[in-house]
């Protein structure tokens, strides 16, 4: 044949160690996968494990920032907390930003991605500019809000005095600086859930679809039962989990907007470690404070992750 | 049981001809496969019978009735898909249930939460023909299981048992076989064939394995480049291939072509002039199919042609000897009984003629087979 006269008549011989040396488990092998595995483990020994030591160690004593003398209290910071009603205003302040911002980012996540993709056009443009609030500078962009929730020159007040109603002072009014705050939140974080809900999409395998136009579930409400919704399982997991840990986190738009204020109504967990460390130099309570924080996150996120796990089938 | 009617079936997607004006009768309860290369178009065709795509031109029509307006659950046809398609979050009892909820219960009776108060007669007949369908094709012991827990012939079977359980008028099959292994299909293609049977159904059968078409179906189209080539029972399309392409696909191994021209009636394929006398005019060009149990090795034939042995397959009961000869780029394959040629080696020079009696398949220019009767004169010779 043709394609046997390119081949070599015989194949080139083995270099002569080759064969020559046994296979064998050396103690050098050992030290080499130490030695491979060394790197990450002392980054994440420096960088993740040493800094949560160090807050649990340093939230038992007095420590001051700049301080000289150290002194071991014990539980002494968390008793102080737990008898702080800033703290707890703080944390229920925490929870509702919370419970307001992750259903509606998911839920609204997952409207925009199910219109976005229900059309071929313009999706591109969909997605980038619903991505954007993302990629934006939160801090800059914490500034223009604040000019649209101005209570006299701002647009939304404008508008709606516009229509006959009365405007307020959105971020200065105990009863609506958290939310006008959680609104920010929800813009910011719903293109993220949405471009990540738009790759599941995409995911779903046409057949599926197709199977379930023919055995009848073709209207809208039911190809979203039986098809679209438990196949997005996976992903909706992954946006629940990654929407609740960005809730948590905030505190730009706190510390450029209104300091945690009027009277502690937008005070949130972040800003207040940030507020007792770095502005009262209350190191060993800040510490604290993280503790609590920290442990509050992982707790809610492994929850979070086994529940939703039970009803996720990953195909 | 149903009919199903193509007409002039077009189908253009951008600039690129999917299907070219495809008419196709499917007769009630008949076995039809559909059979061509991958990229001829035929799944496309039938998702357009199933209603999942919609033709540029041409009607669809079911026991006679238009049904392009219908909707896929209008139509009352079942599909299986060549991934199966299961959904894989519900158990096989939710599998085959579906279809079954979907028709036989209101929406109130299917809503979450509230839709368990109701209906409980309809629910029980669903549950009923659940069972039975999973008993008719014992996949009963399977019923609390979820697709990612099943081996590819459960779920295969059970595929098949979501579109038999609401007994459709027709059963479309896209590739149903493609993702088993090589044992496994071949006793699938028993089982389907004896379903067919049993349930006397319309089978519509997409395929491009051609062993598939010929074993199972009652008639078998092929189709090359979105266009039919030729509509006959499994016998007349090997026996009686209407294009050199339909010969080609059809039969394993291929069937062998070469050149050949004609001069006085008689053809000639690199020096050696065929044994039968055709009415075709002087100096055409022809393509000349002889099948490889049409052809055997001579020692010293003075009508064959000579070549070296490339390469041979022993299949047992069967030895194909590929022969590589200048009358074509292939090697011609040979069919010879294993024990007929022992000490047959590779590279040895042997000759190559054709068996005396052999049907011969002759092509024109375009590919299409010139008819048989215009063979005047076939000499039979022995040597």
């Amino acid at each position: 044949m043709a394609e046997t006269a390119l081949l070599p008549a015989r194949w080139p011989a083995l270099p002569a160690q080759f064969p020559a040396r046994p296979y064998r488990v050396a103690a050098s092998e050992s030290r080499h996968a130490v030695a491979l595995v060394a790197p990450a483990v002392g980054l994440m020994l420096v960088l993740l494990f040493g800094p949560t030591a160090a807050a649990l160690v340093i939230s038992c004593t007095d420590w001051e920032f700049g301080a000289a003398a150290v002194r071991f209290v014990g539980l002494a910071n968390f008793r102080a907390l737990a008898a702080d009603p800033v703290f707890w205003k703080a944390l229920g302040n925490t929870l509702t930003y919370v419970v307001v911002v992750v259903p509606a980012c998911v839920a609204g996540g997952l409207v925009l991605a199910l219109l976005i993709e229900s059309r071929q056009r313009f999706r591109a443009f969909y997605r980038t500019a619903h991505f954007l609030p993302v990629m934006s500078t939160l801090v800059a962009m914490a500034v223009v809000w604040q000019t649209l929730l101005h209570p006299t020159i701002g647009l939304l007040n404008q508008v709606l005095h516009v229509i006959g109603l009365d405007g307020r002072n959105w971020l200065r009014e105990e009863g609506t600086a958290l939310f006008a705050l959680a609104l920010i939140g929800i813009w910011q974080n719903l293109g993220y859930a949405t471009v990540l809900f738009m790759a599941g999409l995409k995911s779903i395998p046409r057949d599926l679809y197709h199977a379930a136009d023919i055995d009848g579930a073709d209207s809208a409400l039911d190809r979203l039962r039986t098809v679209t919704l438990p196949l997005l399982g996976p992903v909706t997991m992954f946006v629940l989990v990654m929407m609740a840990v960005r809730a948590f986190q905030l505190f730009e738009t706190v510390h450029v907007l209104t300091k945690g204020g009027p009277n502690k109504a937008s005070e949130v967990l972040l800003h207040l470690i940030y507020v007792e460390s770095f502005e009262f130099l209350r190191t060993g309570r800040g510490a604290a404070l993280t503790v609590i924080y920290l442990a509050i996150v992982v707790g809610i996120t492994m929850l979070q992750t086994r529940l939703v796990e039970r009803r996720v089938h990953y195909a | 049981m149903a009919a199903i009617e193509l007409r002039h079936i077009v189908k253009r997607c951008g600039n690129a001809d999917i299907l070219r004006d495809v008419s196709l009768g499917v007769e009630a309860g008949e076995f039809l496969t559909i059979v061509g290369p991958s990229g001829c178009g035929k799944s496309t065709l039938l998702k357009i019978i199933a209603g999942l795509e919609e033709q540029t031109s041409g009607e669809v029509l079911i026991d006679a009735l238009p049904a392009d307006h219908l909707r896929p659950k209008a139509r009352d046809i079942a599909m299986v898909f060549q991934s199966y398609a299961l959904y894989p979050h519900l158990t096989v009892f939710d599998n085959l249930a579906l279809p079954l909820r979907m028709r036989w219960l209101t929406p109130v009776q299917r809503a979450p939460a509230i839709g368990r108060f109701f209906g409980s007669a309809a629910r029980q007949r669903v549950a009923q023909a659940v069972r039975e369908t999973a008993e008719f094709l014992e996949i009963g012991h399977l019923l609390d299981r979820k697709p990612g827990q099943l081996s590819g012939g459960q779920r295969q079977r059970v595929a098949l048992g979501r579109a038999l359980v609401r007994r459709p008028k027709a059963f479309l099959m896209d590739e149903p076989l493609s993702n088993l292994d090589a044992q496994l299909r071949v006793s699938m293609r028993h089982e389907l064939a004896a379903l067919h049977r049993r349930l006397g159904a319309t089978f519509v059968y997409v395929t491009h394995d051609q062993s598939e078409a010929m074993t199972m179906s009652d008639r078998v189209a092929v189709m090359m480049e979105g266009g039919l080539l030729q509509v006959d029972t499994p016998q007349a399309v090997y026996d009686r291939p209407s294009h050199r392409k339909v010969a080609e696909f059809i039969g394993s191994p291929a069937i062998n072509l070469f050149r050949a021209h004609v001069e006085h009636g008689r053809l000639r394929a690199d020096g050696i002039l065929l044994p039968s006398h055709w009415d075709i005019p002087d100096d055409e060009a022809v393509t000349v199919g002889i099948r490889p149990q049409g052809l055997t090795l001579k020692a010293d034939a003075p009508s064959g042609w000579r070549g070296e042995v490339a390469h041979l397959e022993n299949m047992g009961a069967d030895l194909f000897v590929h022969v590589r000869t200048r009358l074509c780029d292939t090697a011609l394959v040979v069919r010879m009984s294993p024990h007929h040629r022992e000490g047959l080696k590779l590279g040895e020079t042997v000759t190559v003629a054709r068996l005396g009696s052999a049907p011969m398949l002759v092509f024109d220019r375009h590919g299409q087979r010139i008819d048989p009767r215009r063979e005047i004169l076939s000499e039979v010779v022995n040597g």
